[in-house]
């Protein structure tokens, strides 16, 4: 009698038998205990699955709509603004990077080239790697990191303080206002920019494989200009297209829809979606750069 | 019957599992004001976002104008929704944009009026709110009261038909409480808007309102006219009422209307057979004066009133009450009809001698100085009997009212 009491009932089943410790009687497929033990990993799983699914729908809608209402009227002086602010004022960071990326290449390249005695191909080296891969991903990356968090952390700071809920009140679709712009001028800045990192890299590696390592500076630009053909600029452009659209919607999903965050609430959600805005970002411009990549070659 | 502009059906409304609004009934009628009150975490503002579309019903349903808002078209239900306007509680001013701007904004957005229009209109509503020196700051540059009176403003530059207040005079000083209250009826007036308003300002809050709405524990605790809610006899509601009413009129100084009715009950139990007693009911036509001289005036005029009234018949152990927004009864203990009408007059000269060069400055400050208003202050003063309720005697008052106490423009023009 008293091994019985010890036995736990079901909740709400209390009249039917009581199931041993460990989980429901054994019913010769799944072994009882190792079961109810893995069962909150499964349903982990399950959930996180879900949830993923619906962000991606959410991103997708999200996307949709603010895509559509860039071509509403009274969106020009905006998205102006927008691309002054991500394109314009990030030409600098892009100059940087895009020299000392050109110059780490030139360096690499040519005692890597010199190994096999053709340095002369070190123009198409350079050229190639920054059109195709690394200007439009590392271009992506470095707007992402500048204009990408700032764009999630003020729409985070207009959501916690309410001003989207006052643009909704005033008659004003905030994703109109507040997302369109921004991803029309990522859309237009991108690329741009791109462009930019590209010439400066290709400088970049003049400076180290020709001024400071005495290639000779015709065969560099010759090479430059006779490996360098339209699809590979025209496959790099494609990706910062891609990658523009990318960022500027996952920074603005995450600062837009901050105060759902379940991590935490107030200036601590906006800091949140900023983290998250750039790492999600960052990861997905690789993966994106893979599934582009594969589809161009 | 009338039909409600805006009606609540049974609506429901939780928040991760806890009902902030349970199975909610309640209608909204055109061209009234109507106080919304309750508890903290009642869902006044839950309510209110309802209205406007930020929230929707989890049961239930909300109808504009007898139709119901979820069968609309988005086309049918944006243009309601245009006519709304909506004053956040904590303001949510747009901080990178100034003040000019703030007020503008949705001009630019939802109209085509030209650049000069849009800012003729916007000037005009920042005039109207006394923000002209404010103009070109930010909102994190102005005090809590200023960056209330932008988002005024702001809810009021598009002129729409239903306005939604959200405590608006939260963080205000009381002469600040009462222009916006001013503002919000004289606008009322001038534009003929609906106007919904969470407040606890007792009493102005409901010298201004037509319905009052308590909510109380997720329903509708009571409806209708706020004489009728003090009438109620739910202990917990009465007594939350009679806590927001105090001891004291923050505006005057007075006696709240509790209080007041306190202290006439307890001189009713001392009284004596055949002693006599009197009444003074004092008055000002604030909404003549707010046209004259502006909300800022009009509400110091009352306030001098008020204190004036305090300091004088508070000596003689006379008490007075505000009553209405613009009428103060003063009840005068062991004094007959003579002696009552000779320490009004008393007081009518002390009123024209000490208050006058007071509201002179406030008015040509905030008038054109061509513009020359007279202000009348007028009472009504009677005998009265301990069978008379308060609200006969102010009708008594009323009907006796005469001009006591005239402060001319130097100017000599206009006369009101």
């Amino acid at each position: 009698m008293k091994e019985q009491d010890e036995k736990k009932r079901l909740p709400g089943n209390e009249n039917e038998a009581p199931y041993e410790k460990g989980g429901p009687a054994r019913t010769g497929v799944f072994p009882s205990r190792g079961w109810s033990n893995i069962s909150p990993f499964f349903a982990f799983i399950g959930g996180w699955a879900i949830r993923m699914i619906g962000n991606v729908g959410a991103i997708a809608v999200f996307f949709f709509l603010a895509f559509v209402n860039i071509f509403r009227s009274k969106q020009i002086r905006e998205i102006t603004n927008q691309v002054y602010y991500i394109g314009a004022k990030s030409s600098l960071i892009v100059i940087l990077v895009g020299l000392f990326t050109g110059m780490v290449l030139g360096l690499q390249l040519f005692y890597t080239l010199v190994k096999f005695g053709s340095v002369g191909a070190l123009g198409s080296a350079i050229s190639l790697s920054l059109v195709r891969e690394l200007g439009p991903v590392l271009t992506a990356i470095m707007i992402a990191a500048r204009a990408g968090s700032a764009m999630a952390a003020e729409i985070g700071i207009l959501r916690n303080s309410e001003q989207i809920d006052a643009l909704y009140t005033m008659g004003i679709d905030p994703v109109r206002y507040l997302v369109s712009p921004r991803i029309a001028a990522s859309i237009i800045s991108f690329p741009l920019l791109t462009a930019f990192f590209d010439l400066i890299g290709i400088i970049g590696g003049y400076l180290t494989g020709v001024v400071l390592l005495g290639t000779n500076a015709g065969t560099y630009f010759y090479r430059v200009q006779s490996s360098l053909g339209m699809v590979d600029i025209r496959g790099g452009f494609i990706k910062s297209l891609v990658f523009g659209a990318i960022v500027s919607c996952i920074c603005c999903f995450q600062g837009y829809f901050c105060h759902m965050r379940n991590d935490g609430f107030g200036a601590r959600s906006v800091g949140m979606a900023t983290v998250s805005a750039v790492v999600i970002s960052c990861v997905l411009i690789l993966v994106s750069d893979y599934v582009v990549t594969s589809f161009l070659m | 019957m009338e039909t409600p502009l805006i009606e609540f059906r049974n609506v429901t409304k939780r928040f991760n599992g806890k009902t902030v609004l349970d199975n909610i009934n309640l209608s909204i009628y055109e061209n009234q004001v109507t106080t919304i009150i309750g508890k903290s975490g009642t869902g006044k503002s839950v309510l209110l976002k309802h209205i406007i579309g930020l929230l929707k019903p989890d049961e239930g349903t909300i109808l504009f104008q007898g139709k119901p808002v979820n069968k609309m078209k988005k086309a049918e239900w944006e243009d309601h929704r245009r006519k709304v306007a909506y004053l956040f509680q904590n303001n949510a001013l747009l901080d990178s944009m100034t003040v000019l701007d703030n007020v503008a904004f949705p001009l630019r957005q939802t109209t085509n009026l030209s650049k000069a229009e849009i800012e003729k209109r916007s000037m005009k509503r920042i005039d109207d709110l006394e923000l002209a020196e404010a103009v070109g700051k930010f909102p994190s540059e102005l005090s809590g009261g200023m960056q209330k009176r932008v988002a005024l403003a702001r809810a009021l530059v598009t002129d729409p038909r239903i306005v939604l207040f959200d405590e608006p005079t939260t963080g205000q000083d009381p002469i600040r409480k009462n222009m916006i209250l001013s503002m919000i009826i004289h606008y009322r007036k001038k534009y003929g808007f609906t106007a919904v308003m969470i407040s606890h300002d007792i009493p102005d809050v409901f010298f201004i309102s037509d319905r009052v709405i308590i909510l109380w524990e997720g329903g509708v605790g009571f409806e209708g006219p706020y004489e009728e809610a003090l009438k109620q006899n739910v202990p917990m509601i009465d007594e939350f009422l009679r806590s927001l009413d105090g001891f004291q009129d923050q505006l005057t100084g007075l006696l709240s209307r509790e209080a007041f009715k306190m202290h006439y009950s307890a001189m009713l139990g001392a009284a004596v057979t055949e002693t006599k007693y009197s009444a003074a009911l004092f008055g000002v036509r604030l909404n003549i004066l707010y046209e004259a001289l502006g909300a800022q005036a009009a509400v110091a005029v009352l306030k001098a009133l008020g204190e004036y009234a305090n300091r004088y018949f508070n000596s003689i152990g006379g008490f007075s009450a505000r009553h209405s927004r613009d009428e103060i009864l003063t009840i005068f203990p062991h004094k007959n009809l003579a002696e009552a009408r000779k320490l009004v007059e008393g007081f009518s000269h002390e009123l024209e001698n000490g208050v006058v060069d007071h509201i002179k400055n406030i008015a040509w400050k905030n008038s054109d100085a061509a513009t020359c208003f007279d202000i009348y202050i007028r009472a009504g003063v009677i005998e009265i009997s301990p069978e008379d309720s308060i609200e006969e005697i102010i009708q008594k008052g009323r009907a006796e009212q005469e001009i006591i106490s005239t402060h001319r423009c130097d100017l000599g023009g206009k006369v009101q």
